[in-house]
């Protein structure tokens, strides 16, 4: 019994639920797109008549897309239809005059977005039918059940019920059947009409193929540039750090070694100072190529993969870290590189800043791609805007596609989410699996 | 003494050939890749092998996978790994089976000639010598472990010292500090880290190994 009655609460409330929504969305933006799609046409007209359309123009486009935007919004929230924004990015432009207007006016007349925004406002009476209708079959549904009992014997001329007239005043009470069915079919169909509402909003408003392709074009030429601009950053480092230090040391070794050859004969005491320099320099250069090596790509990554390197850095670190990682086979060399340097950069963030006294490094792939996350028990309050750290572990998954997420509550813990798309090799070519 | 060499790259090996000839070792076998180490390795059995850990055909890691199957064939089998990089998670699995005879230093060492050759009959006495690098990450830990938290910073630059693997003459020399109270220390370490009394050197490479998992 209880169930019963549950199950009929919930039909009852998801019913009311979509038609009162169905009937908002129906009629606002009904009625706000209607005045919008008006004054924007009328506004376009005026470009060439009075030239105030361009001032006017963007102006409107603003509100008509503030109006779009939020029935996006209300598609996502109410029937978990996502429909992404599909406009087009400001160029740089003048922000006042004749001339700002006019680009803006450039701007969002060749934005296809737009033009497809008014047909979606011309479309409008079809969303306000699809809105009102469940929300009168629920309204009609009550009038039969509780009004028309009750007003029949003082109205003349008022009846009930499709098909069958009813207007004498004991035929009241056949109303109520009637009335319930209307209700019933009204409440079934809402959220269904709701859902076929946001469909419909998001073959209006959703981005076409093409702009979903411009899109991604724009987000792989700013990461290109990125990865390039910090490559090209990388190379002039290492350029630099080869110049001003092994090459210089090697160059001293070779003056020492030379003057030691001069003076072996003549102050082998001397000399043997010198040959001491010598191996110092030597040894001060190897540390350093050593250092750079380890930068550009550490050895162990080469030899043990992701799960061993992490080992080796954690082994490493004033914290204690715990790494799980279980991986069958390897990604592409350099996707297993961006993933490395990702988690060393968090885990060089969470020893640098956190105070924390345990971090957690878990490595995962998820069948699209790595998922790591870094996890630790310090402070919090890391702000993903204002640390290098974090921009730099952004930059280097983007170049390929990946994204990096952080939560970190003043008072902790903190979480760095990265996920990095990839496929993985066969573990054959695991070297673990070699020899031994 | 009788020696097997693995390294690939000609110019290093022949460096070692005629360092180690120089003061009278001999080498019996010197190989350049991975996969005809492991039958060197047993087939000479040689006192003390000196091995690169890349080598061909994969240049990862086959020269320590090979001495660690080696050493699984005959304990205790002597090692000393060469690399141009160091890493405490190697060394780790180099001294997991607790015999001793071990030996992981940078290539850049070889050039300390002495030193090395020293590092050479320690290793093959079956004691450890372990790079100072690898020492240093250890002691830039601050271990907040058991059993490693009760040591003092004193026994612990003691226990380093050890693990590079110096006598107690030379980490007195070091410390200045008498041998007796090199002595006192390692008897501490050896009690907080309530190692089983053995012979000296088992208890040694026991101590290093802790450390290391510390």
């Amino acid at each position: 019994m209880g169930d019963v009655n549950e199950e009929l609460t919930r039909f009852v409330s998801r019913g009311l639920t979509a038609s009162v929504r169905s009937f908002v969305i129906g009629v606002v933006f009904f009625v706000a797109g209607l005045v919008l799609l008006i004054l924007t046409i009328l506004s376009i007209a005026f470009i060439p008549l009075f030239g105030l359309g361009i001032f006017l123009t963007p102006l409107l486009t603003v509100g008509v897309r503030a109006l779009a935007n939020e029935r996006r919004k209300l598609a996502g929230q109410w029937s978990g239809v996502e429909i992404p924004a599909p406009y087009k990015p400001r160029p740089p432009m003048e922000s006042f005059g004749v001339i700002g207007g006019w680009q803006r006016c450039r701007w969002v007349l060749g934005d296809p977005a737009t033009w497809r925004d008014l047909l979606w406002l011309l479309a409008s009476p079809v969303t306000l039918a699809l809105g009102i209708l469940p929300a009168s079959l629920v309204g009609y549904g009550v009038e039969g059940i509780l009004v028309m009992p009750a007003l029949l014997p003082y109205l003349d001329g008022y009846h009930y019920g499709p098909g069958w007239l009813i207007d004498i005043p004991f035929e009241g009470i056949v109303a109520i059947p009637q009335g319930v069915l209307i209700l019933a079919l009204g409440l079934a169909t809402a959220p269904v009409l709701l859902r076929l509402h946001d469909r419909f909003t998001r073959l209006m408003l959703g981005p076409t193929r093409q702009a979903v392709l411009d899109q991604r074009v724009r987000v792989l030429t700013r990461t290109r540039a990125e990865t390039v601009d910090a490559q090209a950053a990388e190379l002039r480092r290492i350029e630099r750090d080869l110049h001003d230090g092994a090459q210089a040391r090697i160059v001293s070794l070779g003056m020492s070694l030379g003057l030691a050859e001069d003076l072996v004969t003549r102050d082998p005491v001397a000399a043997q100072k010198l040959l001491a320099e010598a191996r110092d320099a030597s040894d001060r250069a190897l540390a350093e190529l050593r250092d750079l090596v380890r930068g550009i790509h550490p050895p162990v990554l080469a030899e043990r993969g992701l799960d061993g390197a992490v080992r080796a850095l954690a082994l490493t670190l004033p914290i204690t870290v715990e790494v799980d990682i279980e991986l069958h086979g390897r990604p592409q060399a350099p996707v297993e590189s961006a993933g490395y340097f990702a988690v060393a950069e968090a885990l060089a963030n969470v020893a640098k800043h956190s105070h924390a006294t345990h971090v957690w490094v878990l490595v995962r792939h998820n069948g699209r791609g790595l998922g790591m996350t870094v996890s630790d028990d310090g402070v919090g309050g890391a702000d993903p805007m204002r640390g290098t750290g974090l921009r730099g572990i952004e930059r280097r998954l983007a170049a390929f596609d990946g994204t990096v997420a952080v939560s970190s509550p003043p008072g902790g813990p903190t979480v760095v989410t990265m996920e990095l798309p990839c496929e993985l090799s066969s573990p054959k070519t695991l070297p673990s699996s070699g020899m031994g | 003494m009788r020696v097997v060499i693995a390294e690939d790259l000609a110019l290093l090996r022949d460096g070692l050939i005629r360092l180690l000839s120089a003061y009278d070792f001999e080498v019996v076998e010197a190989v350049d890749n991975g996969p005809s180490l492991l039958p060197a390795l047993l087939k000479h059995r040689p006192d003390v092998a000196v091995v690169d850990v890349r080598l061909p055909p994969t240049f990862t890691d086959e020269g320590l996978q090979a001495a660690i199957a080696a050493r699984a064939e005959v304990p205790g089998l002597p090692v000393l790994v060469l690399s141009q990089h160091v890493e405490q998670l190697y060394a780790r699995e180099l001294l997991s089976d607790r015999t001793g005879g071990v030996g992981y230093l940078l290539k850049d060492r070889v050039s300390h000639v002495s030193q090395f050759i020293d590092a050479v009959r320690r290793v093959a006495a079956g004691g450890t010598a372990l790079d100072p690098e690898v020492v240093g990450q250890l002691l830039a830990r601050r271990s907040t472990e058991e059993p490693l938290k009760a040591l003092t910073p004193r026994e612990r630059e003691v226990l380093g010292l050890m693990a590079e693997g110096r006598s107690n003459n030379a980490i007195a020399g070091r410390l200045f500090v008498t041998d007796k109270a090199v002595g006192k220390h390692i008897n501490n370490i050896f009690t907080k880290l309530s190692l089983p009394p053995s012979d000296d050197d088992n208890r040694r490479v026991l101590a290093v190994l802790t450390y290391l998992n510390g």
